[in-house]
């Protein structure tokens, strides 16, 4: 065994042994509240993937979650810590839901790329606001991008209650998109295969998010803005004897995390709801965090931990429908707890567990 | 006029309280060379646990002693990520409030199934205004009278208590032994080291301040201001104290300052007056949303150093080790 593999090997052991622990606390809170954790986890693994719909549910979280993961792990390569997807998304999502609404009549070919272009700018714009003053004033992104969800959500609002609220209506959503404007759903796309699944709100936006994460690899590792990207993330001194812009290179991280934050939007608004409405976005930001922590940033652990949080979501709403006492924001905690092992205390068990890899190697 | 003058400053230093608790518990951490972005969390699960604790008992002060342990603990927790495991400071943080948020709603349902709210507390267990001697009585002094009823008097003890965690905090800081070695650990710690005196240690002793500060600055949003707990209560206020101590430039008394400004926002923005007086100059339909979202946008200018640039301790996020 190589030094890398032996590295991959720590790394990979490192984050399981971290993930079970996030899970054990969270067995141990199920069981404070006086249910069975054990049946807890069962209901949960067969609602997220015991039957065609739970299934479908699953992976439609995780289409959300690869986007506010990427959006995360973007800024964590350059040293920032963007936990404003939530209002990135929305806003990202609003820009999505114009375009929807103005062109409804032009074909889906013309307007999922302009949908994208808008959330790329509006959802950009969010992120870059909050770059622009980390770049260039010094303030700490965290509190910034805290204040633009709060901002956004305070701007979500009024708009969907004032203006794009047909008038006869009650609830602050604006009015359904024409149809010809409706990402395919999944089991439309089977269709053209003559392959028959059950309905559910997973729509052709999942295959967006793979080419996203693709993309996102071969920038981060193979092009030059990633390099300087990533030099900047690793040392900023360095970076700088070395010619590379800090202050651009933040912004620019900022812009394409809220740019990919927004992508969110695609999904909910354009692929499920066809409306734009209230809190589409609520907790798929924060939830981008722990994803991409528990994926190391990287797009492939991204992946797979998009899809571990598809199946907390999808399972946990099965959970709460099954028992009373359990709250759908179990998750929250989950991911908290997720966040905590996996990222703040990753070094709990690393000695050992290097030293264990040590052994095994010679 | 006059009387609304009187009437917003009583509403801002009301609102204010939580903010004046969690800057001076941030002070101390960050004094000391931890960051603290959890006091968003400490301040949530103070909420909670206040408002649980003196539903149960009914006694407020039980629920503020509730309060003091889940901040202690959450504090407890970010010390042993940062300052044990050296792991990194902002991501626990941002764990701690993340869990906050779940936990809350978790256990808000699960024990009184009310969709993320606490029973109403009855007068014996929240805090109540204290009025104080003579407010009737001065009341015909002209000035003082008026300030001495309308802002002084009829708060509750967590008001009094808060405004005199300032100069409490203050002079420890600057004035007594403890604040020297919480302070030169956050400048210079390997200077610290050096003298005998255990980092980590002193660390630790002012996270612990940090947890009992969050926790009452939670307590006081759910057993004094109001009178129970809902669902994300805190909704940034966390990060707003924190703005407001960085835009003091970590020290108590202009730290104060700030989140009295943020608090002032905060009052006038619900005055129909305030939105009168806007009307001619913002378009009606845009200033509801403006007024709402003014203290987040003020958080953001105010942080962004327009007021001036803020220096924070040197040491600050770094793990301490001997060996480097």
């Amino acid at each position: 065994m190589n030094e890398t593999q032996a590295n991959t090997l720590v790394v990979t052991l490192v984050t399981i042994i971290n993930l079970l622990l996030a899970f054990l606390v969270s067995g141990i809170v199920i069981w404070v509240l006086g249910e069975d954790p054990w049946f807890a986890l069962k209901t949960m693994l067969y609602g997220a993937f015991g039957y065609d719909e739970g299934l479908g549910y699953t992976l439609y979280y995780t289409t959300n979650f690869i986007f506010t993961g990427l959006a995360f792990a973007v800024g964590f390569h350059c040293g920032l810590f963007n936990i404003g997807a939530e209002g990135q998304a929305y806003i990202g999502g609003l820009g999505v839901g114009l375009v929807c609404l103005w062109l409804e009549s032009w074909p889906l070919w013309l307007v999922f790329p302009l949908a994208i272009l808008a959330s790329i700018v509006l959802g950009g714009l969010w992120g870059a606001i909050p770059g622009y003053l980390k770049a260039k004033r010094g303030s700490h992104e965290v509190v910034t991008t805290i204040m633009f969800n709060f901002i956004a959500s305070v701007v979500m609002v009024n708009l969907l209650s004032h203006v794009l609220k047909p008038p006869q209506e009650m609830s602050p959503e604006s009015r359904e998109f024409s149809e010809g404007v409706w990402v395919p759903q999944m089991h439309e796309i089977f269709e053209w295969f003559g392959i028959e699944i059950t309905q559910t709100p997973l729509n052709g936006t999942f295959f967006f998010a793979l080419i996203c994460l693709f993309l996102v690899w071969r920038f981060i590792w193979y092009t030059r803005w990633g390099y300087e990207l990533r030099t900047v993330g690793t040392n900023e001194t360095a970076s700088v004897y070395a010619g590379i812009s800090v202050s651009k290179n933040i912004i620019i991280a900022m812009v394409i995390g809220g740019g990919l934050a927004g992508f969110v939007g695609i999904n909910e608004i354009m692929g499920s709801s066809h409306r734009l409405m209230l809190n589409f976005q609520a907790g798929i930001g924060f939830t981008g965090i722990a994803v991409s922590l528990i994926g190391r940033n990287h797009p492939l652990g991204i992946l797979l931990a998009a899809l571990l949080f598809g199946i907390l979501y999808q399972g946990g709403a099965e959970l709460s429908f099954e028992v009373q006492a359990i709250d759908r924001h179990m998750v929250v905690l989950i991911q908290g707890l997720v966040i905590l092992f996996a990222g703040a205390l990753e070094n709990l068990f690393r000695p050992q567990i290097e030293q264990f890899v040590k052994r095994l190697a010679t | 006029m006059w009387n609304d003058f009187l009437l917003i400053l009583d509403a801002t230093l009301r609102i204010s309280v939580p903010f004046v608790f969690a800057a001076m518990g941030g002070i101390f951490a960050e004094r000391s060379g931890v960051i603290d972005f959890g006091l968003e969390g400490k301040m949530l699960g103070g909420a909670f646990v206040a408002a649980t604790v003196a539903y149960w008992t009914q006694s407020a002060w039980w629920g503020l002693l509730g309060a003091i342990g889940i901040g202690i603990i959450f504090s407890m927790i970010h010390g042993y990520a940062s300052i044990s495991k050296r792991g990194n400071q902002v991501v626990s943080c941002v764990a701690i409030n993340i869990f906050a948020m779940g936990l809350t709603v978790v256990l808000a349902n699960a024990w009184f199934g009310m969709g993320g709210k606490t029973p109403q507390l009855s007068k014996e267990a929240r805090f109540m205004s204290i009025e104080l001697p003579y407010a009737e009585e001065f009341r015909n002094i002209p000035i003082f009278g008026d300030i001495y009823y309308e802002i002084i008097s009829g708060h509750s003890i967590l008001v009094y208590i808060a405004f005199l965690m300032v100069p409490i905090t203050a002079w420890v800081i600057f004035k007594s032994s403890f604040g020297l070695r919480l302070r030169a650990t956050g400048e210079n710690p390997l200077a610290v080291d050096t003298t005998g005196i255990s980092v980590n240690k002193t660390r630790y002793q002012a996270l612990l301040l940090n947890g009992i500060l969050g926790g009452m600055s939670g307590a006081y949003l759910s057993t004094a201001h109001l009178a129970f707990f809902v669902k994300d209560m805190s909704a940034g206020k966390g990060y707003i104290a924190l703005a407001a101590m960085i835009v003091g430039k970590w020290r108590p008394y202009p730290a104060m300052f700030a989140c009295l400004l943020f608090s002032f926002l905060f009052a006038i923005k619900d005055k129909p007056e305030v939105f009168d007086l806007l009307k001619g100059i913002v378009p009606v339909k845009l200033l509801n949303s403006f007024l709402d979202m003014s203290p987040y946008i003020l958080t953001v200018i105010f942080l962004a150093g327009f007021v001036g640039r803020a220096v924070a301790p040197k040491a600050i996020g770094q793990p301490f080790s001997k060996e480097k």
